[in-house]
C-alpha cells in the first residue's frame, strides 16, 4: 500500500461527510470514518488487498453515510447544502458529494475551515493535522512535542468555537478569500518549521510533519482557488528547505547551520522542483514574504559552498525580506550579509544596535557566535573570545560546540 | 498433508482504537503474513466473524446476546492451512502479526473422517 494512504484517506473522507453533515456534526463524521477503518481492519485481514483500496475505503464511507442520512431524524443531522440538494433522490445527492471534483473542493472547504482567523494558530494547527491529514490526538502530540491532554483540549476548544459560532464550511470569496489564505499559508508554514526545525521530536515524525505540509500545500496547488502565485512560492520554499533536510542534522542529532551543511548531501530533485515551482511563482504583481524566502533559498542552492555565494543579490533580497519581517534575526542574518561583502564594522554595529540585544546575548548562542566571529574578523580578539565563549555554553548542540571550540583555539594569542 | 485451523482470539479493533495510520500499519503486517502462507502453499482460507451473535447454554437452555467470552478472549476470526505436522503449523503461526497487541492463535488440526471405515 502507498505509504500514509489511509491517513491520507482519513482525511479526504472526513472532508466529504462534513459537506454532508455540515460542520456541526464533526463529531458524527469522525465517528463513521473510524467505523470505516476499523470495517477495513476487520474484513482486509482475511482476504486479498482490494485492488483499490482507497475507492473501497470510500465506498464503505458512502454508503455508511447513506444509511444514516435514512435514519436522520431532524434537519438539523445534515448540511443545509444537502438539504437543498435532496429533492434528487437520497441516494444521487450524495454520490454527487463523492465526485473526485467534489472532494478535491471539500478538502479545500476543510483547509480553510480550520484556518478560520477566529481560532487562534496552535488550534487552527492541532485541527488541520486532525481532520484535514488524519492524524490522532496522540500523533499530533507526538509530532508536535506536546502531551494528548493539551492537544485535545485545543481540538475540543477549536470545534466548539466552529459549533457556537456557526462557522461555515465554506471557500471564502473576494478579499476574504484573500485573507483566508494568509493564514492557510501561515499554519502551512508552520507545520513545516516545526518538523524541520524543532530539534526535539524524531527525525521521522519531523520528516512526516515536513512532508504533509508540502503535500497540503501542493494540494492548494491543485484547486483553481488556491493555485495563486504565493501558493507555488510557498511550495517552492518548502522544497529548497526539505532539499537540506539531511544535511541539517548532525551525528549527535543537533541542527547544523547552512554555513557548516555538507552540500553534497543536498537533494538535487527536490531542489529542481523548488525551480520549478518558483518560476510558476512569478506571475501577478503581488510579491508575498514567501517569494522573497525562496528566492534566498534559492540563492543558496544555486552557491557551491557559503564563501562563493552572491552577496551583492543577497543583500538586496534581505533589504526586500527585512521590510516584510522587521525581526532581530533577520537583522542579524543580513549584518552577516554585510560583512560577508566586507562591512564588517558596520554589520557589528547593526547588531550592537538590535532590539534587545541584551537579552539575546544572554538567551541565544547564535547572537554570541555571529557577533564573536565579526569581532574576531575586525581584530579585537578579546570580545570575540568572550562571545565565542558565551556562545559555546549557550547552544545545545555538541556540533555547534566542536565548531565553537575550534574557532576559539584559532584566535591569535 | 493435513489441514489445521488457526483460530484468532484477542481485543476488537474497536477496543483497540487505532488511528489511520496505525491501521494501515496493522493491516500490512496481516498482508505480509497471508503472502508469505500462500507463497509457502500453505494458506488455504479464512473469514472474519462478525462482532456481536448469541450463545445458548443450560440444561435448559437459555439464550444470552453476544459471545461468552469477553476482552482478549473474543474469536475474532479463523484461517484453514495445510502443514505436514503441528510443529509446522505451530511454525506457520509464529507469523501472526498481533501478539504485540494481546491477541493469540489456537492451532488445532482438522480431524478427517473417513467416508468409509
Amino acid at each position: 500500500m502507498v505509504d500514509h494512504l489511509f491517513r491520507h484517506q482519513a482525511g479526504r473522507m472526513i472532508a466529504v461527510l462534513t459537506r454532508i453533515f455540515g460542520i456541526h456534526n464533526l463529531e458524527l463524521v469522525e465517528d463513521t470514518v473510524q467505523e470505516t477503518f476499523l470495517k477495513a481492519l476487520q474484513v482486509w485481514k482475511f482476504q486479498p488487498i482490494p485492488d483499490n483500496p482507497s475507492g473501497w475505503l470510500m465506498q464503505v464511507a458512502r454508503n455508511r453515510t447513506i444509511d444514516l442520512i435514512r435514519r436522520q431524524q431532524k434537519m438539523s443531522d445534515i448540511s443545509e447544502e444537502l438539504r437543498l440538494r435532496l429533492q434528487t433522490g437520497t441516494e444521487d445527492a450524495i454520490q454527487q458529494f463523492f465526485l473526485d471534483t467534489e472532494i478535491a473542493d471539500s478538502q479545500l472547504r476543510m483547509i480553510f475551515t480550520c484556518c478560520h482567523p477566529a481560532l487562534n494558530t496552535e488550534d487552527q494547527v492541532a485541527l488541520t493535522l486532525k481532520t484535514v491529514s488524519g492524524l490522532s490526538a496522540a500523533e499530533i502530540a507526538k509530532a508536535l512535542v506536546s502531551n494528548d491532554a493539551t492537544i485535545q483540549k485545543r481540538l475540543y476548544r477549536a470545534k466548539e468555537y466552529i459549533k457556537e459560532h456557526s462557522i461555515r464550511f465554506e471557500i471564502p470569496v473576494g478579499q476574504e478569500l484573500h485573507h483566508r489564505l494568509e493564514s492557510v499559508y501561515t499554519v502551512l508554514y508552520l507545520l513545516f518549521n516545526e518538523g524541520y526545525n524543532s530539534s526535539k521530536a524524531d527525525e521521522l515524525i519531523r520528516y512526516d510533519l515536513c512532508s504533509e505540509a508540502m503535500r497540503l500545500c501542493k494540494l492548494l496547488t491543485e484547486h483553481p482557488v488556491g493555485n495563486t502565485p504565493s501558493t507555488y512560492a510557498l511550495l517552492s520554499l518548502m522544497c529548497f528547505q526539505a532539499s537540506r533536510f539531511d544535511s541539517r542534522i548532525g551525528d549527535d542529532n543537533s541542527i547544523i547551520l547552512l554555513e557548516h551543511q555538507d552540500r553534497r548531501l543536498w537533494n538535487q530533485d527536490l531542489i529542481r522542483w523548488g525551480y520549478y515551482y518558483l518560476n510558476r511563482s512569478s506571475t501577478g504583481d503581488h510579491l508575498s514574504i514567501y517569494h522573497i524566502e525562496s528566492a534566498i533559498a534559492a540563492e543558496h542552492c544555486l552557491a557551491r559552498d557559503f564563501a562563493s555565494t552572491n552577496w551583492k543579490h543577497m543583500l538586496k533580497l534581505y533589504d526586500c525580506l527585512l521590510e516584510y519581517k522587521p525581526i532581530p534575526i533577520v537583522m542579524l542574518n543580513r549584518a552577516i550579509i554585510l560583512a560577508q561583502l566586507g562591512l564588517v564594522e558596520e554589520a557589528i554595529g547593526i547588531i550592537r544596535e538590535l532590539p534587545g540585544i541584551a537579552y539575546l546575548l544572554k538567551h541565544h548562542y547564535i547572537y554570541n557566535a555571529v557577533l564573536g566571529d565579526l569581532y574576531s574578523k575586525a581584530g579585537n580578539i578579546t570580545e570575540a573570545r568572550g562571545l565565542l565563549e558565551n556562545a559555546y555554553e549557550l547552544t545545545p548542540s555538541l556540533a555547534e560546540k566542536k565548531l565553537l571550540r575550534g574557532r576559539i583555539e584559532r584566535l591569535p594569542h | 498433508m493435513k489441514d489445521f485451523m488457526f483460530v484468532f482470539r484477542g481485543p476488537t479493533p474497536e477496543d483497540l482504537k487505532m488511528s489511520p495510520e496505525e491501521s494501515q500499519a496493522s493491516m500490512e503486517k496481516w498482508f505480509g503474513w497471508i503472502n508469505q502462507l500462500q507463497q509457502k502453499g500453505r494458506y488455504k482460507g479464512g473469514d472474519p466473524l462478525m462482532p456481536g451473535g448469541k450463545t445458548i447454554q443450560g440444561k435448559k437452555p437459555v439464550v444470552t446476546d453476544g459471545p461468552f467470552a469477553e476482552g482478549k478472549e473474543l474469536v475474532g476470526g479463523y484461517f484453514i492451512l495445510s502443514a505436514e505436522s503441528l510443529e509446522e503449523a505451530t511454525e506457520l503461526a509464529m507469523g501472526f502479526p498481533d501478539f504485540e497487541i494481546q491477541g493469540s492463535v489456537e492451532i488445532r488440526e482438522i480431524m478427517k473422517i473417513p467416508m468409509h471405515p
